[in-house]
């Protein structure tokens, strides 16, 4: 095995899947290395969380291969903490007594040191994200899998903890892969965005932009609003003549994924 | 940092972060397992026919002494005896519109009280206690009290099988509608609706699974009640059935009571699966997503 092929993390070939008559993946291939991170934009039902869910294991493909590395974590669009544990309780499920000291440490990383024993629903949103994250990240991921992390954040909030995100991961390493729908939160954190389209990607592109990428500096860097522009063509957002690319309109997809998700999640 | 901590899946990686990442490796499945309707069937009904089969060959080889548990020919016989007769239906029919009577009042009461008590502060300040405590008194410590109330007749049937079954219910709607997501409530109250209107149509429907399983609980418990109601002043009924093999010392009717309560507990439970199934469409959509 050469060197460049223990750098991979996330390995899918050919792979297929389809709910009831609706194919969702037809035919995807996908290599993501070790320390990369990647962000996967496009319209709402297009199979980006599906995708996901695939790596995680929620979900088994139809056809193909999914390959990932050992450690596997994802934080989802909702933060999915038990209300009834505190706080270091939800970083450290399912893991021995003795990693409550890397608990704490994690949740110092993410901005919540002295928090461990506040309860889940005494946290702000963001707050609460950011519980998830430490969660994530006190596994030590080799694969950190994002499922629209930021969605339910308001928009300080949200550069914060996209921030936060891309702080972590740079020290961290792990691969990552991040679905959005917002182009500005992909092309801001992610070295590589591909659009996925009709169960198949329709664009993958590095983004080679220095970092660390601040929101203001992004927002006047004409590299930035070139990736930009495209890839909101390609999702079929043309800006209007005249003012393309003015960076304050946001561009979010509509968001498809709302209504399956309530914040209680799963009604069992 | 260095990998220390085992993974979800349980693999302990202790490597030095400058070491090679682990080799690739499809993810372990963490999602839900759905089996085939016809496994799912088949595994359900799987225990109660390895039980029948296990009933049927003890008795049949002689392990099983007559007088500890009757063969399933006797008891078979006796079933075809008492068919025979038109009394199996009778006794059936006879318990059954007891027991959906007081089950109608006893659901009725338990429903409107509950809802009440999970529905407004003053409900709950002023019922709640007093069902706590009624909950706490076994409705056959009332039976005597009934009875001088009520005689042995109809009534005191009805009466005992409504109180039983009203626990539950009271209980579970509690339960049901305090848990109601408070947001939708507070958005509906935003656009006008009250009290009953509120109650009627947004906390009731969004409570119905609850109120479904305190039917099914108060069913089965009017079936104990029937036993009880049954005991005095009854000449038909399956309660009376019981009571009969007892005086009898009949092995073969004490089986065959307790597989028309088994049988019985299956259809309520089967009856009470579909109207879920009908009532509540939207259950069956959930998706973790």
């Amino acid at each position: 095995m050469t060197r460049d092929e223990r750098e991979v993390a996330v390995r899918v070939r050919g792979l297929r899947k389809a709910f009831g008559a609706r194919t969702v993946l037809d035919g995807i291939d996908l290599e993501v290395r070790r320390g990369e991170f990647f962000a996967l934009l496009g319209p709402s039902g297009t199979g980006k969380t599906t995708l996901l869910r695939l790596l995680a294991g929620l979900e088994r493909p139809d056809a193909g291969t999914v390959l990932t590395a050992p450690r596997v974590t994802t934080v989802y669009q909702e933060p999915r903490l038990v209300v009834a544990r505190r706080v270091l309780a939800n970083v450290t499920l399912g893991l021995p007594r003795s990693t409550r000291g890397k608990g704490g440490r994690a949740l110092a990383e993410v901005g919540l040191g002295g928090r461990e024993r506040a309860w889940p629903a005494t946290l702000s949103g963001g707050e609460a994200q950011r519980v998830a994250l430490a969660r994530a990240l006190v596994r030590d991921p080799q694969v950190l899998l994002l499922d629209e992390p930021f969605a339910a954040l308001d928009a300080l909030t949200r550069l914060q903890a996209q921030d936060l995100v891309a702080e972590l991961c740079a020290r961290h390493r792990p691969a990552v892969v991040l679905v959005t729908h917002d182009v500005d939160e992909a092309v801001r954190l992610a070295d590589r965005v591909a659009v996925l389209d009709d169960g198949a990607f329709v664009v993958d592109r590095a983004i080679d932009l220095p970092r660390p990428r601040g929101a203001s500096s992004a927002a006047s860097d004409p590299a930035v609003l070139e990736h930009r522009r495209e890839l909101l063509a390609r999702l079929g957002v043309a800006p209007p003549s005249g003012q393309a690319s003015v960076p304050s309109d946001r561009v979010a997809l509509p968001s498809g994924q709302a209504d399956l998700t309530s914040d209680r999640g799963v009604i069992a | 940092m260095t990998a220390e901590i085992a993974s979800d899946a349980g693999t302990v990686a202790r490597r030095p972060a400058a070491g090679p990442v682990d080799e690739l490796r499809p993810p372990p499945w963490i999602g839900q397992r759905r089996r085939r309707p016809a496994i799912s069937l088949a595994l359900r009904v799987s225990v109660p026919l390895a039980l029948l089969v296990a009933w049927w060959w003890g008795a049949g080889s002689g392990r099983i002494p007559p007088d500890v548990l009757t063969g399933p020919g006797a008891v078979l016989s006796a079933l075809g005896e008492l068919a025979s007769t038109g009394q199996l239906a009778d006794y059936v029919l006879a318990s059954a519109r007891r027991a959906a009577l007081g089950v109608l009042v006893g659901c009725g009461a338990g429903l409107v009280l509950g809802a009440a008590a999970g529905l407004s502060a003053l409900g709950e300040e002023l019922i709640d206690l007093t069902l706590q405590m009624k909950r706490a008194v076994p409705f056959l410590a009332l039976v005597p009290l009934f009875i001088s109330w009520f005689g042995v007749g109809e009534t005191f049937k009805v009466a005992l099988i409504a109180v039983a079954a009203s626990a539950p219910m009271y209980a579970y709607v509690y339960l049901g509608v305090r848990s109601v997501d408070r947001k939708v409530v507070e958005a509906a109250r935003g656009f006008g609706l009250r009290g009953a209107r509120l109650a009627v149509s947004v906390v009731l429907p969004s409570a119905l699974p609850s109120v479904l399983m305190a039917l099914r609980i108060s069913l089965s418990v009017s079936l104990t009640g029937l036993i009880a109601a049954e005991q005095l002043g009854a000449t038909e009924g399956i309660g009376y059935l019981v009571t009969l093999a007892q005086q009898y010392y009949r092995n073969d009717y004490m089986v065959l009571c307790i597989l028309i309560y088994a049988l019985l507990g299956l259809l309520i439970d089967l009856a009470i699966r579909g109207l879920e199934r009908l009532a509540t469409p939207w259950r069956g959509q959930v998706t973790a997503r």
